[in-house]
């Protein structure tokens, strides 16, 4: 099906190649550059925070003025107050979440390196994948508009719980986090979609799914659930916002009073009911933000120690499960509710039951380290380091699993701590992974091993002393969504100091971080220059040109498949790999 | 370079599917998912509850003083949002709830029946209008893609005597949780309807051209088009009976 040229040169102009491309690498791209700003942006608010959490009251050093100008009273005198505070605690979560690390690990990598993994000219529906970049970006705008409105962006957490979330009538910030939700799960339905057609039906010659690179396979699972997650936030979405703009009550239960007064519009309706679908979504999408990432450090670690992964099958076949678990899980959240201590049993015994694939999948990780000669490069570096952060992230999920212990820990900064550590040197490590992995395959050329270095050993020092005395305070019995970090609690009082410690770490982290951003913008045009199969690995990806093109068409010639993913360091052969395409 | 994506008009062997279809198939798998939350949440609503629950009390809502008031609810109903809203309250709780409403607030049957039969209609047609393209008979597909447009008109239009005679009652999406979901889902599934109208309108006008240009490619589009609707129609045949049928 060989083509002449002409058929993708004309008329490109910079607009239809850049902007409004079809072409899932420049969409990746997009997808990557706007995730980062928003993890840029998440990341920011929580600086704030921190400050406050450290030096209560005080106004933020140097920027003070310019938050004053921006937010207003909120900000009076350059400092972050209560009602400021509470809008940066729940944009930052919904940031993070859903504009930050899902469009990074889905919309940027999925775009940018399923169809090459799989050997296809691009994905199934070039321009709904268009649109669902064009969607998630309305959707971001949306919720950044929303911090200049009237009243300021949505307080109540990024769980929205009713009926805090329907009574703030401080201005619309809740209703456009509501619109800008619609926004951002549309994106994902086309998303999800289109990544399950591109990997069904566009697989190349002689890749069976048996074949896929654990990556794909992530991808799939992944796509599943936001396919089937998402929806019933969008319901829930859609009723509360009912509920604030018509007058309806789904979630507002009878008799609620507010400072005394009975409240106009109540009766009959439920909040548990949001949390219920809003955590048969939120639970799931925990998956979402930690599967891409087992799929970049599978990736990396195979190509790093030069063996197939250990246990490839167990590893797919437990994916498959822990996606099908992770739709009962979700009141494992709820735990606090009126639910009745029956339905906690079984939502108990099913989080115990998820940790099972999630552990064997680790392990094969670990094992597949286990006689092979490790190169250390930078992404293998946060790869490597991605295992025990993930690990003390899930494991310290497990008493949050039992209900009993969960009465104590509910709510608090232990909480914070476990799913910090599973999200941010977990996934946002793996992240890094990535982005150095297949920065040679983007832009044809490396990025700096020394900059990287610099990034990587400071970035997990700093992430460990933040989230570690997290724990710490959360035992203690400090509750999360506090303004004043627990100054006004006699029982925080022994573990307040590590609020200081934890915003230092924090700013430090901070500054580690310019070291990758340099060397992002530095590396497109003075790195090491690569070639087409940098890492010496074995998916197709690495068949196609360094920098592929950006337009239709990824391939000289379309590539067949003759063998699994990983086949590296084969008896026999002269190289240590083995790529996909190459024939016997 | 190849630069086609596969497996657009002709079926990928393995899997035996288009790209259209596989993607029509897991876009309503999500759609299930959308419709299955408002369900479900209908269920947790309704579970303990009746429709005339919460209902009381409210501004707008006129409570029947004896049998005979039927004929006057109307006029009521009209003053009520301004005279009743202060002592509305007191008076629902007077009549201790149990009265009943002057006018149901449950949906209309024989509306709501008389739309199944439209909408059933209009799958059957959209199947023959399918046929009549793999017949070749691209007149016969005309008109009976026509009709399935005019048949979602028809449901439209029905529709819209049935929310006028609630709106006419005073009865609003906030009146009652249950009358808010009935509501919110019967017009979520009219945007559906809409969509339908949207797209179907598209493939009998412009679109149609295609079955000059590619007419392989214009069926599977129509083929695509008729699952959506099987499934519009498909939402209603579980709408009909929980909204309407088991509303009491």
């Amino acid at each position: 099906m060989s083509h002449d040229d002409s058929h993708e040169h004309h008329e490109e102009n910079f607009v239809s190649k850049y902007i409004f491309s079809t072409d899932h690498k420049v969409i990746g791209i997009q997808y990557a550059l706007t995730a980062m700003l928003f993890l840029l942006v998440g990341f920011s608010l929580m600086l704030l925070m921190r400050w406050q959490l450290a030096y209560s009251g005080k106004p933020v050093p140097i920027i003070g003025g310019i938050l004053e100008k921006m937010f207003g009273a909120d900000a009076l005198g350059g400092a972050v107050t209560q009602q400021l505070y509470n809008s940066f605690g729940a944009m930052h979560g919904t940031i993070m979440v859903f504009l930050a690390i899902v469009p990074l690990a889905v919309g940027a990598f999925g775009n940018y390196v399923v169809p090459l993994q799989i050997g296809a000219v691009d994905m199934a529906f070039p321009r709904l994948n268009m649109m669902s970049y064009w969607v998630y970006f309305v959707g971001g705008v949306t919720m950044l508009g929303s911090f200049f409105v009237k009243g300021g962006a949505a307080k109540s957490g990024w769980t929205s719980y009713a009926p805090l979330s329907v009574v703030d009538a401080a201005g619309p910030g809740q209703t456009l986090w509501l619109v800008g939700m619609v926004f951002l799960i549309t994106s994902s339905l086309l998303g999800a979609v289109n990544f399950l057609v591109t990997i069904i039906q566009l697989r190349t010659k002689g890749l069976t799914f048996m074949r896929l690179p654990f990556f794909v396979w992530v991808q799939f699972v992944t796509a599943f659930l936001l396919l089937l997650a998402f929806p019933p936030l969008e319901a829930a979405g859609f009723m509360q916002l009912m509920d604030r703009v018509a007058g309806t009550s789904f979630f507002m239960p009878s008799g609620l009073l507010i400072s005394g007064q009975p409240h106009a519009a109540t009766g009959g309706g439920s909040p548990i009911l949001w949390q219920h679908l809003f955590w048969f979504l939120a639970h799931p999408e925990v998956y979402v933000l930690i599967l891409p990432a087992l799929g970049i450090v599978a990736e990396i670690i195979a190509n790093n120690t030069r063996k197939p992964l250990w246990g490839y099958r167990s590893m797919v076949f437990s994916l498959l499960f822990l996606g099908f678990m992770s739709f009962i899980v979700w009141a494992h959240h709820m735990f606090l509710t009126d639910m009745g201590t029956a339905i906690s049993s079984f939502f108990q015994a099913t989080t115990m039951i998820i940790s099972i694939p999630s552990v064997v999948i680790i392990t094969a990780l670990i094992i597949s380290l286990w006689g092979g000669s490790i190169r250390f490069n930078v992404p293998m570096l946060f790869a490597l380091s991605f295992l025990p952060m993930f690990g003390i992230g899930g494991l310290t999920g497990l008493p949050l699993a039992l209900s009993a212990a969960d009465v104590h820990l509910h709510d608090t900064l232990y909480v914070i701590g476990h799913f910090h550590y599973v999200v941010a040197p977990g996934t946002i490590f793996a992240m890094f992974a990535g982005i150095y992995y297949w920065f040679p395959k983007v832009t044809g050329r490396r990025m700096s091993e020394f900059m990287g270095h610099l990034h990587f050993w400071p970035s997990l020092v700093c992430m460990n002393m933040i989230f570690g005395p997290m724990m710490i305070q959360g035992i203690a019995g400090v509750s999360r969504r506090l303004w004043d970090g627990g100054l006004i609690y006699e029982h925080a009082a022994p573990v307040l100091k590590w609020n200081a410690i934890m915003s230092h770490a924090a700013f430090g982290l901070a500054l580690a971080q310019l070291p990758f951003i340099i060397n992002l913008f530095w590396s497109i045009k003075h790195g090491k220059k690569a070639a087409d199969n940098e890492w010496e690995a074995t998916t197709l990806e690495w068949s196609a040109a360094a920098s592929p093109p950006l337009a239709h068409g990824n391939f000289e010639t379309v590539p067949e498949v003759h063998r699994a993913a990983y086949e590296y360091s084969v008896p026999g052969h002269e190289r240590d790999y083995l790529p996909q395409n190459e024939p016997e | 370079m190849s630069v086609e994506i596969p497996y657009i008009t002709k079926p990928r062997p393995d899997t035996g599917l288009t790209n259209g279809k596989l993607g029509v198939w897991l876009f309503l798998a999500s759609e299930v998912m959308l419709f299955g939350a408002f369900f479900s949440s209908y269920a947790y609503l309704r579970a303990g509850n009746t429709w005339d629950d919460f209902a009381f009390g409210r501004p707008g809502i006129e409570i029947a003083a004896d049998a005979h008031a039927d004929e006057h609810a109307d006029e009521h109903a009209e003053h009520a949002t301004d005279d009743h809203h202060g002592d509305a309250h007191g008076e629902a709780t007077a009549h201790g709830g149990h009265e009943g409403l002057s006018t149901p607030l449950q949906p209309s049957i024989p509306m709501a029946t008389f739309n199944t039969i439209v909408l059933i209609a209009s799958s059957v047609t959209v199947v023959l209008a399918w046929a009549s393209l793999l017949l070749k008979n691209f007149g016969r597909f005309r008109l009976y893609w026509g009709i399935t447009i005019a048949f979602a008109f028809v449901f439209l239009v029905v529709k819209y005597f049935e929310y006028c005679g609630k709106f006419a009652h005073g009865f609003y999406p906030k009146t009652s949780p249950l009358l808010g979901l009935y509501f919110l889902m019967t017009f979520l599934h009219v945007i559906h309807v809409i969509g339908g109208i949207i797209v179907n309108g598209y493939l009998l006008g412009p679109g149609s051209k295609m079955w000059k240009t590619d007419p392989e490619r214009f069926t599977q589009r129509i083929e695509v088009a008729g699952l959506y609707w099987h499934f519009v129609d498909l939402v209603w045949i579980f709408l009909f009976p929980i909204l309407y049928l088991l509303s009491g």
